[in-house]
């Protein structure tokens, strides 16, 4: 515990970080230490304690470099925003019920007047309308390509998300060889390749996997030296969650996907996230936490119900685990390049990118990184 | 054990008189030299040498294609008659052939007379033979029935005999004054041996059962007895039309004769004689027979002939096993029940004391007494002696009598008439043909402290067993279990239900039948569990499951797990459906019996061409199923997918499951479709058990999200150690468990190991093992494994075998998995389902039809065959004469050769591991599949790796 309260200014030495927090018209002043930020409960109960409103639960919101409003609701977006912060970390707090979950989001922050007078004068709309970005609990997660910046463009890691879809996931897999450049030159290894696409099914619908792909990983297990009733099990195993890495049959298309997301790069604030599970330790707890993983119970031929988890420590915030847990994998809230989400974005900020040309560059940097 | 580093059958087998070294065969034409050593005091069959005749360049490969091997009394030299007609003659150890004492068929042709030599008379060797009292003079036999006594020394035929009919096989009378030669046509000849007539005639020839035609001799012995009149055994011969397919042995003595009759293809066999090779007359004490599925031993010197009894090597698999159960720490009152009640099944037996010596047996005594029980094809339960190296059949217990089967039992007995020609006798216990699939065992469950027995078999019949020392005649009582209820619209399309047999029935001393329960529909019982102090038996099928009350004779509850959707359940075995498993299955039996017909059909055929016929047609078939790309289909399983309803596990406990103040026994039950069910239980107490009905109510079901089948359930107390047996507490052999703290659930699924808090059922901790590994639990149980330093330190843990035959331990209550070991290969689908652990981390499976390999887990725990033959003596030849006499006959025994067909012919009582043919079987269809050689050598050091091997047999006497 190192709350260092030490209100107003004076934080000017090193390693410590000043905080202004905003709650309706009430500023705050107070400072925390850089290297030791604390966890996000801590941070949200000391909010709650500067302000004096210790049971209102609220939305905590910060300004990022490119003076964007990002949710904190998590550890991991809580240590981005203290990481980032330079000099002075801003904070936003709403309270929940009144919350303006469209404020998040891009620019918002920047145009901040604009907003304003959009809410006084509803008449005054621009002729295209506001992207609304809903809260994450609001999100549906769906099947996506993921950890593009990672990954060798060659590979692919799609991510089948069953959950909440009556498709089945329908494909098929098979054992083949591939060639492989090896210290002794080019040799042939046996492979997992994906061999058929039900229509309609999962698999073919999202368009992320086709036939002849090469199977590398299920959710983050190398499939080499596995058979193919392994690979198999561990797909129906991981069935309402599956990551594949595959490398596409078509690399060409490949290509082409890259530039498009670096094109539609306007979401991509957080790419660098450091929190985010890579995926290739098959220690990735936190993921299975959703609801694939609720068995449900019936007791004395009751109502059914999920299973509670049994070790959590009993805490008050419960409304922000809630969120936390219906979240994935505690991004900032967005699911990096998912298409159904992000092509309106990308859309509907194209007009702004004019008008702000430093962070556009910034961002174009950001995606060059990317499609490299 | 020996293995061979080649992945080839072994042909033949020959001891090296007094010299503890053999020399075996390959079916590749290449020779071994093994010898027996000492390392750390325990005897070990080491490869010495090994050796591929060439013949000169250019040369046919028949030239040096081996069809004899003569070890010479010398020990130095090595005769073998090849396919050419030659006989090479090769130097010990180093293999050196000597080229200048080959036996050429030109240079027997130069030294016979010119009305020999014009007919072909040679071709290939058929018998090589020692005089039995000169060691310079050697039988050649050819195939075209040419038999001559070649002078080593002198390099010159002293005699010959020329038969009409194709040459079998020859043997020497013990003072070489007479030869008897068998043929094809089943006919054996004597021929005096003199060198005074140039070409003698035999002295008699006859069929012994002509007139009509009848099939080769393939070996024959001539045995001089002290009382004068001779023993004739000999191999075959039998009528070709009516009893050709027979697989005969004939013994004939003073007037009697009688066709054992072997219900598998006889490999070979030898006569124990008189040692002393001094004596004057041979004096046959036993026949010992290997069968191609057991080995048999024949009393010669009691009337009547009787078998002995095997003291190992028991033909485990003489009905096909299909279930296995294993007991640890049987308390001795019941151990000696078991024994005197086995006793009294084995009167038909010899009392002659097992004749064949191997050596000492060094492994310590068993430190408890544990009972492997099989569940066989044909009703039966076989009660095993599992506490140290051997396999010894203790009991064996029928459920046959319960039930109307087609086949009267008395008839059969009956069938063989005094008169009968031939006078064939049945011996050996391997029986593969079941009168009723339904029989088949399929579950056991055995309480070892009060001697009740559950066995279920494959029509939905469940039967509570108890232990009774005398015999009795009683009614069983009938019950049926409608599992289906209210369930409608559904139709079995399966087999019908076993008829019981009305009225009292007589049990022999044993485990007597009492409750008969018979599911409706009668599907195949899928799990059981047996709570000797509830007094309770529950049991499951595809359908449901059912709790009954063996106490008061009344059914508790029935349970039906069915889905509505599930309509292939009720199809029952005609299901189209069929499961990897049994398609494999299906498709590793069709093979063998393609097999075993081939080989019948062709049983005296050049070896090679069999075996290589038989293989080409099993690749090619192979290849035509790969035709077709394997494909597998990657979907979430749905709660609509069949089978959901089979019940995989059942399991009572007393636990907590209603709530935290009060315990219950309760009786938990796991589907294929992942749910668990929960019934809370109230067993009225002792004095009032007879009179208070016992009541059950269902207090929860979980539905595992993932639905994977669920495999073990298992309540751990207080302190995480799971709840000890029914009576275990009772009888002061287990702590009582710790009913203060929090018990948990512990839920296995195939894919996922799940710890739950009891008794609200909260989610503790999981282990995902699919979703990491893609293996999947095939098996599971909670083992203690002591510590081989503390005596009294042990911890409990999960062993695990998963679709990939490794063993796991998965530590308890944390689910960390700790070890892992290849064991079982991932394609030995029959080995993995045969898998049981016993309560202290070992295991046994089935590493052919015939054979448990058992492995260890513990440190503690170790059984493995530790075995000293006495070379110091056996090196000295006067040992050899007198104790090891067997070792020389069935050294001798192999001389002789005959056809030999690729099969694994070790019998030989050094051995620790004695390898029924079936692996060998096995083996190749394996090596087949995978399409390469040698990768048996590497599965087989694996397994080292885990355990130490044990076959049924192993061991020394």
């Amino acid at each position: 515990m190192n709350r260092s309260h030490r209100h107003g200014a004076g934080s000017g030495c090193l390693g410590t970080m000043e905080v202004k927090s905003k709650f309706g018209a009430e500023f705050r002043r107070f400072s925390l230490e850089r290297s030791k930020p604390g966890k996000f409960e801590e941070f949200y109960g000391l909010l709650q304690h500067v302000h004096k409103i210790p049971n209102v639960d609220v939305l905590v919101g910060y300004a990022d470099i490119h003076g964007d409003l990002l949710p904190i609701n998590n550890d991991d977006n809580y240590h981005k925003a203290v990481s980032t912060a330079n000099p002075l970390l801003r904070i936003f707090i709403q309270k929940k019920e009144e919350a303006d979950y469209s404020a998040f989001g891009t620019d918002t922050l920047i145009k901040k007047k604009n907003v304003l007078t959009n809410v006084l004068r509803p008449d005054n709309h621009r002729k295209k309308p506001h992207i609304v970005i809903s809260m994450p609990q609001d999100f549906r997660p769906v099947s996506s390509i993921i950890d593009v910046d990672i990954l060798p463009e060659t590979h692919r890691r799609v991510r089948l998300y069953k959950y909440g879809t009556e498709k089945p996931l329908g494909f098929y897999i098979r054992d083949g060889s591939s060639v492989r450049v090896t210290p002794h030159g080019l040799e042939k290894v046996p492979g997992i390749f994906i061999s058929r696409l039900v229509p309609g099914g999962l698999a073919q619908s999202t368009g992320l996997l086709a036939v002849n792909d090469e199977v590398l990983e299920v959710n983050g297990i190398e499939v080499s030296g596995k058979s193919l009733d392994q690979v198999t099990d561990m797909m129906i195993a991981n069935s309402r969650n599956l990551i594949i890495t595959v490398r596409p049959a078509n690399q060409r298309n490949n290509v082409i996907r890259n530039s498009r997301t670096s094109g539609s790069s306007g979401q991509s604030t957080d790419n660098s996230l450091p929190g985010y599970p890579q995926q290739i330790e098959p220690s990735f707890e936190p993921e299975d936490e959703d609801s694939d993983e609720d068995d449900i119970v019936i007791e004395d031929n009751g109502v059914p119900q999920q299973i509670p988890k049994a070790v959590r420590n009993t805490e008050s915030l419960e409304s922000l685990t809630q969120i936390e847990l219906s979240f994935e994998s505690g991004q900032n809230g967005f699911i990096p390049s998912s298409e159904v989400s992000l092509a309106p974005l990308a859309s509907g900020t194209n007009t702004e990118f004019e008008t702000h040309a430093p962070d556009q560059k910034l961002l174009e940097e950001d995606g060059t990184i990317i499609t490299l | 054990m020996g293995l061979h580093h080649e992945n080839n059958a072994v042909v033949q087998i020959h001891f090296l008189p007094g010299q503890c070294q053999l020399v075996t065969l390959l079916d590749d034409n290449s020779l071994h030299l093994w010898s027996l050593k000492v390392k750390g005091g325990v005897s070990e069959l080491q490869e010495d040498e090994c050796f591929t005749l060439r013949g000169p360049p250019g040369a046919a490969p028949s030239a040096t294609q081996i069809t004899v091997v003569l070890p010479h009394s010398s020990c130095q030299l090595l005769y073998l008659g090849t396919e050419s007609g030659s006989v090479f003659v090769v130097q010990l150890p180093a293999f050196r052939v000597l080229e200048d004492r080959t036996i050429s068929s030109d240079a027997v042709l130069q030294r016979l007379p010119e009305e020999v030599c014009h007919r072909r008379a040679f071709e290939m060797v058929e018998a090589l033979q020692e005089h039995p009292r000169d060691p310079n003079q050697i039988l050649v036999g050819y195939s075209r029935g040419l038999v001559v006594i070649w002078d080593l020394q002198g390099s010159c035929v002293l005699c010959h005999f020329l038969s009409s009919q194709q040459l079998e096989n020859v043997c020497w009378q013990r003072d070489g004054h007479l030869i008897v030669s068998c043929h094809s046509d089943g006919s054996y000849c004597q021929w005096p041996v003199s060198s005074d007539t140039l070409q003698p005639e035999p002295l008699r020839s006859c069929v012994p059962y002509g007139p009509f035609p009848c099939k080769a001799i393939t070996k024959i012995f001539w045995l001089t007895t002290k009382q004068g009149l001779p023993f004739t055994i000999f191999q075959g011969g039998m009528p070709r039309a009516s009893y050709g397919d027979r697989h005969c042995i004939s013994v004939v003595h003073n007037g009697q004769q009688t066709a054992f009759d072997f219900t598998s293809r006889v490999i070979d066999f030898t006569v124990l004689i008189e040692a002393n090779p001094e004596a004057a007359f041979d004096d046959p004490y036993a026949l010992v027979v290997l069968a191609e599925e057991e080995l048999v031993v024949i009393d010669l010197q009691t009337a009547g002939w009787p078998p002995v009894q095997p003291p190992y090597l028991a033909s485990l698999h003489c009905s096909a096993i299909t279930c296995s159960h294993h007991v640890s720490n049987i308390p001795l009152k019941l151990w000696e029940r078991i024994i005197a009640a086995g006793s009294r099944q084995n009167t038909h037996f010899s009392t002659m004391e097992w004749p064949i010596d191997g050596g000492t047996s060094l492994a310590p005594a068993p430190p408890q007494r544990d009972l492997l029980l099989t569940g066989h094809e044909d009703g039966t339960v076989r009660f095993w002696d599992a506490s140290g190296v051997c396999l010894r059949l203790l009991y064996k217990l029928s459920t046959v009598r319960v039930f109307l089967t087609d086949t009267d039992p008395n008839e059969s007995l009956n069938a063989q008439g005094e008169d009968e020609w031939p006078p064939l006798h049945k011996v050996g216990s391997f029986d593969p043909y079941s009168d009723d699939p339904r029989l088949g065992i399929q579950k056991i469950f055995l309480c070892k402290y009060s001697g009740y027995l559950a066995v279920a078999g494959t029509a939905g019949q469940v039967l509570v067993l108890e232990l009774n020392d005398e015999e009795a005649e009683h009614a069983v009582e009938q019950v049926e279990a409608d599992l289906l209820q209210d369930q409608e619209g559904y139709r079995w399309k399966g087999h019908e239900r076993l008829c019981a047999r009305p009225g009292p029935v007589h049990f022999e001393p044993g485990f007597q039948p009492f409750v008969l329960v018979q599911c409706q529909p009668p599907a195949v019982v899928t799990s059981l569990a047996l709570h000797s102090e509830w007094r309770l038996v529950a049991f499951g099928t595809s359908h449901g499951f059912g709790l009954f009350d063996h106490q008061q004779r009344r059914q508790v509850f029935v349970k039906c797990t069915l889905h509505p959707n599930d309509q292939l359940a009720l199809e029952g075995p005609l299901s189209r459906v069929k499961s990897l498993k049994k398609s494999l299955r299906q498709s590793f039996r069709r093979i063998r019996r393609s097999r075993v017909s081939s080989r019948k059909r062709r049983p005296a055929g050049p070896p090679g061409e069999v075996q290589e016929g038989s293989s080409r047609a099993e690749r090619t078939g192979l290849q035509n199923m790969e035709l077709a790309p394997v494909q597998r289909k990657i979907e979430a399983r749905s709660a609509e997918d069949s089978f959901t309803g089979f019940v995989r596990t059942l399991y009572f406990a007393d636990t907590y499951l209603r709530d935290s103040s009060r315990h219950c026994p309760s009786l938990w039950a796991g589907t294929n479709g992942g749910t668990v069910y929960a019934f809370a239980l109230r067993v009225p107490p002792a004095e009032r058990r007879m009179d208070e009905p016992v009541r059950a109510e269902q207090a929860k079901e979980i539905q595992l999200m993932h639905r994977a089948p669920v495999v073990g359930i298992l309540v751990l107390d207080g302190h995480s150690v799971p709840l000890p047996e029914p009576l275990e507490v009772a009888h002061d052999l287990s702590k009582s468990p710790d009913m203060q703290g929090s018990h948990q659930l512990l839920v296995v699924s195939e894919e996922q190991f799940k710890v739950f808090t009891l008794p609200k059922v909260s989610a503790r901790l999981k282990l995902k093992l699919t979703a990491l590994e893609g293996s999947r639990v095939r098996r599971v149980s909670a083992a203690r494994f002591g510590s081989c330093r503390a005596e009294d330190y042990g911890e409990h843990h999960l062993a695990v075998l998963t679709n990939l035959g490794d063993i796991q331990v998965v530590s308890l209550p944390l689910l960390k998995p700790q070890v892992r070991y290849s064991c079982i290969r991932r394609e030995d689908v029959s080995g993995i389902a045969s898998c049981v652990f016993t309560k202290y981390g070992q295991g046994f499976y089935l590493i052919s039809p015939s054979e448990f390999e058992r492995f260890s887990l513990s440190t503690k725990w170790l059984v493995e065959p530790r075995c000293l033959v006495d070379s110091a003596e056996t090196k000295n030849h006067s040992r050899l004469r007198d104790k090891s006499g067997p070792e020389k006959a069935l050294g001798r025994a192999r001389n002789s050769g005959s056809q030999s067909d690729g099969e694994e012919r070790r019998s030989s009582p050094m051995m620790e591991h004695a390898l029924l043919n079936d692996e060998s079987v096995l083996k190749e269809i394996q090596s087949t599949l995978e399409g390469g050689r040698g990768s048996c050598g590497d599965w087989r050091s694996q397994r080292v790796a885990v355990g130490y091997g044990l076959s049924n047999g192993g061991g020394c006497s």
